[in-house]
């Protein structure tokens, strides 16, 4: 952009350039076509119920559940009462593995960020082992343990526990790597040791972070034990099984409306949580007065 | 460091500053009660879960029996009492069955002598209906199945690895089972004797037992595919290999491979589906563009309502109505996240920089135009990003949902977990399933890099 007339060179350019990126963006936009237009195609045909067929079947089922929990009464709200037992089991498996995940990301994030003057041939060790945890599916890893330690909310909690390392450490690592090293410099310049330069120095700038992120995974983790009790462990998950495969409308009712108002709530509150700490008014007022 | 003439007293140092550590002192207390907090919640869980009887009943022994049986695989000698016969087979397969024994089964011609050698100083011998086992350090176990049950004479004491099976009802002593270690087995009950010897690797994994391919080594094979005779005159060796490996009825190849590509198209499709439709609805959800406060507000308790519903409640309802089949879990992912993407794509949309859509007006572009060059190459890379890391985190959800009924990878991982007979089946389906997982990351993270920075 040195002179104000293009020659006819740069001019050539950059229509061949803009030709080239059209060409591709037309390209992708036909990848993405064939795949949707195959996918569902075949999907359809793989399917053991048609897609028109399930579409008039689409609402026979929620109605059905909720025709039956109309005709239940104010007894509903009964049966709603004898399954909070079961929504605060899910809701323990699901804070135990956050609790425990944190634990555990914080650590293996604070052994694989490059700026905070740990052993250096720790990091790359620490970080394959969080992409592994990360990668590995809950689903494997929550069956075998159900074969194991029997049919119970541990091995769900255990699973989830497993993937939160992975998945809290990426987070919490990239965290790391963003902060100020001023102050790390500032405590190490008046003789502060390792520990009092993470609490002084590394602390106070990730823990805003920190929260919200364990947050977030709060309300991920509540889903995946729903999910997981599905398939054998404990909590509103494995009720929901029982309700569906013998149990009444109501009862099915009863628990999905458990599940979708918790999460809801769970949501709500932790987005105000996670809003109000990432525009600072939470903690950061009070560090300032 | 020590260069100060004053001698360090820290507590007039405390002192002097109370108004600088306050604050530091108040975040300390804070976070002490807030550990002993979670503390307690941990201990509260403890009990809540149950743990010390969890330990209690907890089979750590079956996790190093699946560990074993899923890297070996087993041959069954067995002799029918009742139904009389006798056969050696893999894995107690009719289709597996051995022809001639192995080298270390020896047996006359109606099995009425039979001698086993189980390797590392184990042996049994059958003579008739009595069974003799000997090891290295055990004197002689002599068991006699009877009409109502078995007797067991033991030269000397009853080694610790032998079970007996009692009926509760009779009292009667019903079952011997020996393990003494954990690749050799001997059962007997009135009626039939059977041992299990474990031999390491995954057997058949290409062509079954009772195929002309079994037992060829690497190099016959590569000879046999290029070569002009026929085994079978109507297809090719090679074809024949492929047919044959595909085929084979223990491993399953094909329906592995289909349950598989199930599990890809939920994720795909799903994901796909839920980008495409979440973008449109996000512009309306988003006050940059959209004046009418109504709609805005209708779109976004729609978005918190999907996403609210959850998966799980999804694919529960999609299973009812479209039951089993790659469909119904593609349309479960894609409600789902149709909500989570719409929202984050609405918030991207509100935070993009209106100077580019102005300059791009003042040129004269029509709304379309100012869409087309002033939004959609700002939001491009949220958008292939989330969308990217969304496929990512379908990929493991689509197992799942499979697992919940929906089909794919993730049934059939339940299912032969379930019926835990051939474990090595089920370590290939983890292994298959962690690879694609892992292949997905792989794919998502450079289409990542080359469509954002290129």
């Amino acid at each position: 952009m040195t002179s104000l007339t293009y020659s006819s060179d740069q001019h050539a350019s950059i229509v061949a350039q803009e030709q080239r990126r059209r060409l591709y963006s037309f390209l992708t936009i036909a990848v993405v076509a064939i795949i949707m237009v195959s996918g569902y195609t075949e999907a359809e045909s793989m399917n053991s119920g048609g897609f028109m067929h399930g579409l008039r079947q689409f609402f026979d089922y929620p109605g059905d559940v909720i025709e039956e929990a109309w005709a239940a009464g104010w007894a509903f709200w009964g049966i709603v009462w004898r399954f909070i037992p079961a929504l605060i089991e899910t809701l323990n498996i699901a804070a135990t593995a956050t609790i425990l995940g944190g634990l555990f990301a914080t650590i293996f994030a604070f052994l694989s960020t490059r700026n905070l003057d740990v052993w250096p041939p720790l990091i790359p060790v620490s970080r394959r082992l969080m992409d592994i945890m990360r990668a590995f599916p809950e689903l494997i890893l929550a069956l075998f343990l159900i074969f194991v330690l029997g049919a119970s909310s541990v091995p769900a909690m255990i699973a989830v526990a497993f993937h939160t390392v992975g998945a809290l450490g990426k987070l919490f690592s990239e965290v790391n790597e963003n902060i100020d090293r001023r102050p790390v410099e500032g405590l190490q310049a008046v003789g502060a040791g390792w520990l009092q330069r993470l609490r002084f120095g590394v602390l106070p700038q990730v823990l805003p972070n920190y929260t919200s992120y364990f947050l977030m995974r709060f309300e991920i983790n509540v889903r995946a034990s729903a999910i997981l009790g599905f398939v054998g462990a404990g909590g509103l998950g494995a009720e929901l099984r029982r309700t569906i495969g013998w149990g009444s409308g109501e009862e099915t009712a009863a628990l999905l409306l458990l599940l979708f108002l918790s999460i809801m709530i769970i949501d709500q509150v932790s987005g105000m949580v996670r809003r109000s700490l990432v525009s600072g008014n939470l903690l950061a007022r009070k560090v300032l007065v | 460091m020590t260069a100060t003439t004053t001698p360090y007293d820290r507590d007039a140092l405390l002192d002097r500053h109370a108004g600088a550590v306050r604050h530091t002192v108040r975040g300390s207390r804070a976070a002490i009660a807030c550990l002993m907090l979670v503390l307690a919640y941990l201990i509260y869980a403890w009990f809540a879960f149950d743990i010390p009887r969890l330990i209690a009943t907890a089979e750590p022994q079956r996790a190093v029996l699946l560990a074993t049986d899923s890297v070996v695989h087993k041959v069954h000698v067995t002799k029918g009492l009742r139904n009389p016969g006798f056969e050696v087979a893999v894995e107690g397969e009719r289709t597996a069955t051995y022809e001639t024994p192995p080298p270390w089964v020896e047996a006359d011609a109606n099995a009425e002598q039979v001698f086993i050698d189980l390797g590392d100083g184990y042996t049994v011998s059958i003579d008739g209906t009595q069974v003799t086992m000997t090891g290295p350090e055990t004197e002689p176990i002599r068991v006699t199945p009877g009409e109502d049950g078995v007797s067991i004479a033991y030269s000397g004491d009853k080694p610790d690895w032998v079970r007996e099976g009692y009926n509760v009802q009779t009292e009667s002593l019903v079952k011997f089972d020996a393990r003494p270690t954990i690749d050799k087995r001997v059962q007997v009950t009135r009626s039939k004797i059977e041992v299990h010897r474990y031999f390491f690797g995954w057997e058949h994994f290409f062509f079954p037992f009772d195929s002309e391919l079994h037992g060829r080594s690497p190099g016959d094979l590569v000879d046999l595919a290029f070569s002009d005779e026929r085994l079978d005159p109507e297809q090719s060796n090679l074809s024949l290999m492929f047919d044959t490996f595909w085929h084979n009825k223990e491993w399953q190849h094909r329906a592995v491979a289909i349950a598989l590509l199930e599990t890809v198209l939920m994720a795909v499709l799903g994901t796909f589906t839920a980008a495409f439709v979440g973008l449109p609805l996000a512009f309306a959800a988003a006050h940059t563009f959209n004046k009418v406060g109504v709609v805005r507000f209708a779109l976004r308790r729609l978005f918190d309502f999907l996403r609210g519903i959850d998966m799980l409640i999804w694919s529960l309802i999609f299973i009812r109505a479209f039951g089993l089949g790659p469909l119904t879990g593609a349309l479960a992912i894609a409600f789902t996240d149709t909500g989570t993407l719409g929202k984050l794509f609405s918030e991207a949309l509100e935070n993009i920089d209106k100077n580019q859509v102005e300059g791009v007006q003042a040129t004269g572009a029509n709304r379309w135009q100012r869409y087309r060059f002033g939004v959609i190459p700002q939001i491009l890379p949220v958008f292939v990003s989330q969308g990217l890391y969304y496929l990512e985190s379908n990929m493991r959800s689509a197992t799942v949902i499979g697992a919940l009924g929906a089909g794919g990878i993730g049934l059939m991982l339940v299912e032969t977990m379930r019926t835990s007979r051939d474990w090595e089946n089920t370590l290939y389906i983890i292994i298959l399933t962690i690879l694609l997982v892992v292949a997905m990351d792989a794919v998502s993270g450079w289409l990542r890099r080359r469509l954002i920075q290129g």
